[in-house]
């Protein structure tokens, strides 16, 4: 079966009257997944042997017996996680993520893992060691990445829901692409244990869905405290449902004016403005606000997360697991021909800017004045939000791309993250929700909110769906 | 031409945890190969460290005892590189913000005190272990992987291998009575990494570095360093220059042997582990760190030769490990002689230690038994002959002194009413022996004491026996 039609509370319904058994989703899930990621490639691993857990309680998890897609970059105990790398691409973990320790007590089915860039690396899924994965708006287009995979499943009504990850935008680009509900949670909301990492001090989980309370349904089940990630927040979750539904009358709105400069798509424009109009229609008090910083996120995230996963990535080395090189004369060419072999060109690309920004002449020149700058950045949105409980804008400053148009020029497809990558850099939590049409591909509004706030975001972004009704669309590449 | 010294010293210890610093393995000695070890310690995909705070009350700890400033936020870096024994590439180690800077230790040598600066102290996670077979493969175990080390750099304040040689033992003295480490080198939870450099009298900048690592006893230190002053002197006499160098001292020859020598600093690409949160180290964390800091092998010298009035060679058998004088203060607080208790302690009981190769953990003796076998040698309940029997019954099977001495009768025959007659019937039955003490000879009493000893099965209290032989005899 198909899930356009469907979210958890439609299925759990059918699920506890029993006229659908769970087993009967699971199989029809893999099925549909089967025939339609024919066209699409959002998959790496489908399970065919989908376990559903026994004895589900219906009434007690929401999420027990729903199909829930794993971006490959989450560690499954006993189930390939590859990072769309050569370098990992038969590697079986031995233990689960924190998140998925949760959804199985939740007792979610899995039914497989979904195609991303090379270790979250990239803004179209184009660089994945198990090829492109296509936009169901149009086929030829990039579905937006690194979660492209997790998105299309969810896009395509393969799943109701999926995990994605998001080191500069990874959830929200792809899902402004593919128009569908992303959220990068608050950094240190969610944890990270079992994450590949790509950038440790930006890399963050979150849940892709059709509709905001899909996802807040998961966010309630894998957010809170975890004695595996030091870097974790203490502090109690909310049940994030209860923003659904909320009135946004008195909602203060910062709209900074760099977020609607002429480096976005007219189109962009024009919808987004609509979008904040209808905000304001409905009570919700607009202030222009600035965020001059912008600027510079670009390149001071490519410093810091190329720094961080030069490190990360030192990892694969072919001594313990994953890809080792044959033919190999000594310790030195075991390293450097593995990697060679095993890794993609946007991975090594990263891993040289970082070594290069780290190295010893380098460091106060580079990496501190990243991390200087960072530290403004989180300063200037401690002073819009002192005022305003969401900021929006767009989510992206174009639709997405002709596949194979930008991946010749890395400085082109860094720049796509512009509007995306500052939630990454002050940890705050950032959403994006369908806003409409341009040229027939979907754009979205983004919604950023201050640290731990992420209600104020389901909030916003419950009012817009309800306004738009962007979900009824069906994607014209899933017409047959 | 005279050349002056300049000498550094870089220690680490491995801390006292019961489980590793970023992981929940166990740390001990010796265990099977990679059995000590989790998905953390092999960097596996998606794992993340979590810091064992008791690495921090160790530290601190010796921080204190040293004098030195603790830092009040602390974080860890990543040391960058690749090695087969070094799982994630990297090393969480403290580069920024280390645990503590400025401290200092006091040495003596030739009866001239030193103050030498301790720069820094940080905590770093051990990597593991490669060993390479005769097949042509290397293997590497991980147990070591992830083992709390703190490392204590010096200044470069030492000047000649003497000093070097007190440098250590007092900080190993200093670290060994805090409790955090064994300091055993031998098992590698102490390792010495050193550096000299000479230079002309008179000339201020430092000569060329010369380093030498994982030297295996103080002497082999002393040793080194001493034939690099030489050598590094003929070297620069003959117009030649030092090279920046590492090299290893050989046993065997007494030399110093070149491994490789250094282009310049490797570059680990050194930056703040992004993995964990900074901790904070609160002065009230510090304070009732304080509290429980053992006292110092000092103080303790102090207390055994000023309060109990023990020999200065006795009080440093005593402190030669912290076992032994944690050993000798519970007993003497269990109420023994301060005295009798060193004595015991030095003698009896390391000699016991030595013949069975065993330490004061691995025997049934405690404290408390041991204080009361002494209790029983002063209040004059059993000879000190006895008291040796007593002793390797106790050391043996840990059996309570007082009972054991009950149960087999031991307990010394003081009652005049008994050993009268029995003073009398032997000097009846030994004229002879009477006769000669008459002509002055006092090996007869010596006789005599021999024959009721006999009779008593040593029992008899030999201070009574005496005064009772002599009235007897005073009396013929």
């Amino acid at each position: 079966m198909n899930y356009l039609n469907e979210d958890i509370d439609s299925l759990n319904q059918k699920l506890a009257q029993g006229t659908l058994s769970a087993d009967k989703l699971a199989q029809d899930t893999v099925a549909n997944i089967k025939q339609t990621d024919k066209k699409l490639n959002a998959w790496i691993t489908v399970q065919e042997d989908a376990k559903v857990s026994e004895e589900l309680n219906f009434s007690h998890n929401k999420l027990a017996g729903i199909p829930i897609a794993i971006k490959d970059n989450i560690m499954t105990d006993g189930v390939k996680t590859t990072a769309a790398s050569h370098i990992l691409d038969n590697y079986l973990p031995v233990y689960d993520a924190t998140v998925i320790e949760r959804l199985k007590k939740a007792q979610a089915t899995f039914v497989g893992k979904t195609n991303l860039d090379e270790f979250a690396m990239g803004s179209s899924t184009e660089h994945s060691y198990f090829g492109v994965t296509h936009n169901p708006w149009n086929l030829d287009k990039v579905p937006g990445g690194s979660s492209g995979g997790s998105a299309v499943a969810v896009a395509s009504g393969q799943v109701v829901a999926a995990l994605g990850s998001d080191t500069g935008g990874s959830i929200r680009q792809p899902a402004a692409f593919n128009g569908i509900f992303g959220i990068k949670p608050t950094y240190g909301r969610v944890s990270r244990w079992g994450l590949i990492a790509f950038a440790s001090s930006l890399d963050q989980i979150g849940v892709m869905s059709k509709r905001a309370k899909t996802s807040a349904q998961v966010l309630n089940v894998i957010a809170g405290s975890d004695d595996h990630d030091s870097t974790l927040s203490t502090r109690d979750v909310p049940d994030f449902t209860q923003f659904i539904g909320q009135d946004i009358k008195g909602l203060r709105v910062g709209v900074p004016k760099e977020y609607l400069s002429d480096a976005v798509d007219a189109g962009i424009r024009t919808v987004v403005e609509e979008q904040i109009a209808a905000l304001e229609a409905a009570g919700a008090i607009i202030n222009e606000v600035s965020l001059p910083l912008t600027k510079y996120v670009v390149p001071d995230y490519y410093i810091i997360a190329s720094s961080e996963a030069s490190s990360n990535l030192q990892r694969y080395d072919g001594i313990r697991y994953g890809y080792r090189a044959d033919d190999t004369k000594n310790l030195l060419d075991v390293y450097v021909k593995s990697r060679s072999e095993g890794f993609g060109e946007e991975v090594k690309r990263r891993i040289m800017l970082g070594s290069f920004a780290l190295s010893a002449g380098s460091y106060d020149r580079f990496f501190r004045q990243a991390a200087k700058v960072r530290t403004l950045i989180c300063q200037e949105f401690d002073d819009i939000f002192a005022q305003n409980d969401v900021v929006v804008g767009p989510t992206t400053t174009t639709p997405a791309f002709d596949i194979g148009s930008e991946i010749s020029d890395p400085i082109k497809m860094y720049n796509n993250d512009i509007l995306t990558i500052s939630a990454n850099l002050a940890g705050i939590p950032a959403a994006s929700v369908p806003a409409g049409l341009v040229d027939g591909m979907p754009i979205g509004l983004q919604i950023m909110a201050n640290r731990f706030d992420e209600g104020s975001i389901f909030k916003t972004a419950d009012f817009i769906e309800r306004t738009n009704k962007f979900y009824e669309k069906k994607p014209a590449g899933m017409e047959d | 031409m005279n050349f002056k010294s300049t000498i550094g010293f870089e220690v680490h210890f491995e801390l006292k945890t019961k489980s590793k610093i970023f992981s929940p393995s166990p740390v001990s000695y010796g265990a099977k190969q990679n059995t000590e070890t989790n998905v953390i310690d092999w960097a596996m995909p998606g794992v993340l460290p979590y810091v064992n705070k008791d690495v921090y009350r160790l530290g601190i700890m010796v921080a204190l005892a040293t004098h030195a400033h603790i830092t009040p936020v602390t974080h860890f870096d990543r040391k960058n590189y690749y090695y087969p024994d070094s799982p994630k590439a990297y090393q969480i180690t403290q580069f920024f913000e280390p645990l503590a800077r400025d401290g200092y230790i006091e040495i003596e040598v030739h009866g001239k005190k030193k103050r030498i600066g301790i720069h820094e102290m940080h905590i770093e996670e051990d990597a593991g272990k490669n060993t390479h077979g005769t097949n042509g493969f290397s293997y590497v175990d991980l147990n070591r992987q992830g083992v709390p080390l703190l490392e204590v750099v010096s200044e470069p304040e030492i000047s000649d291998p003497d000093e070097g040689y007190a440098y250590l033992e007092k900080l190993r003295k200093i670290v060994q009575f805090t409790g955090a480490s064994d300091v055993k080198m031998e098992e590698g939870s102490m390792r010495v990494d050193t550096n000299i450099s000479i230079r002309p009298a008179g000339q201020k900048e430092l000569g060329t570095k010369v380093e030498m690592k994982n030297l295996n006893s103080f002497e082999h230190v002393r040793k080194s360093l001493a034939y690099e002053e030489k050598r590094q002197a003929q070297v620069l006499l003959s117009g030649g220059r030092v090279q920046l160098s590492t090299r290893r001292f050989d046993e065997a020859t007494g030399k110093t042997v070149l491994e490789r020598v250094k282009e310049g600093d490797a570059d680990y690409r050194y930056f703040p582990e992004p993995d964990l949160a900074p901790d904070r180290i609160s002065q009230e964390w510090i304070d009732e760190i304080a509290q429980t800091l053992p006292k110092s092998a000092q103080d303790r010298y102090d207390d055994y030769v000023n309060k109990y009035g023990l020999k200065p060679y006795d009080a440093n058998v005593l402190l030669q490990t912290k076992e032994s004088s944690d050993f000798f203060d519970e007993t003497v607080a269990a109420g023994a002689d301060p005295q009798l208790a060193a004595n015991w302690m030095n003698t009896q009981v390391n000699g016991y230690l030595n013949d069975n190769r065993v330490s004061l953990a691995d025997i049934k003796l405690t404290p408390a038994n041991l204080a009361a076998m002494i209790k029983l040698i002063k209040d004059g309940t059993i000879s000190s002959k006895i008291a040796k029997k007593v002793f390797a019954e106790t050391i043996e099977h840990g059996t309570d002194p007082k009972k054991f001495v009950e149960d087999q009768g031991m307990v010394q025959l003081s009652d005049t009413s008994v050993l009268a007659p029995m003073v009398k019937e032997v000097v009846d039955n030994n004229p002879q022996s009477v006769e000669d003490f008459k002509n002055g000879k006092d090996r007869a009493i010596g006789y005599l004491v021999g024959q009721i000893m006999k009779q008593t099965r040593g029992k008899a209290n030999p201070k009574v026996i005496n005064q009772l032989l002599n009235q007897e005899l005073q009396k013929r």
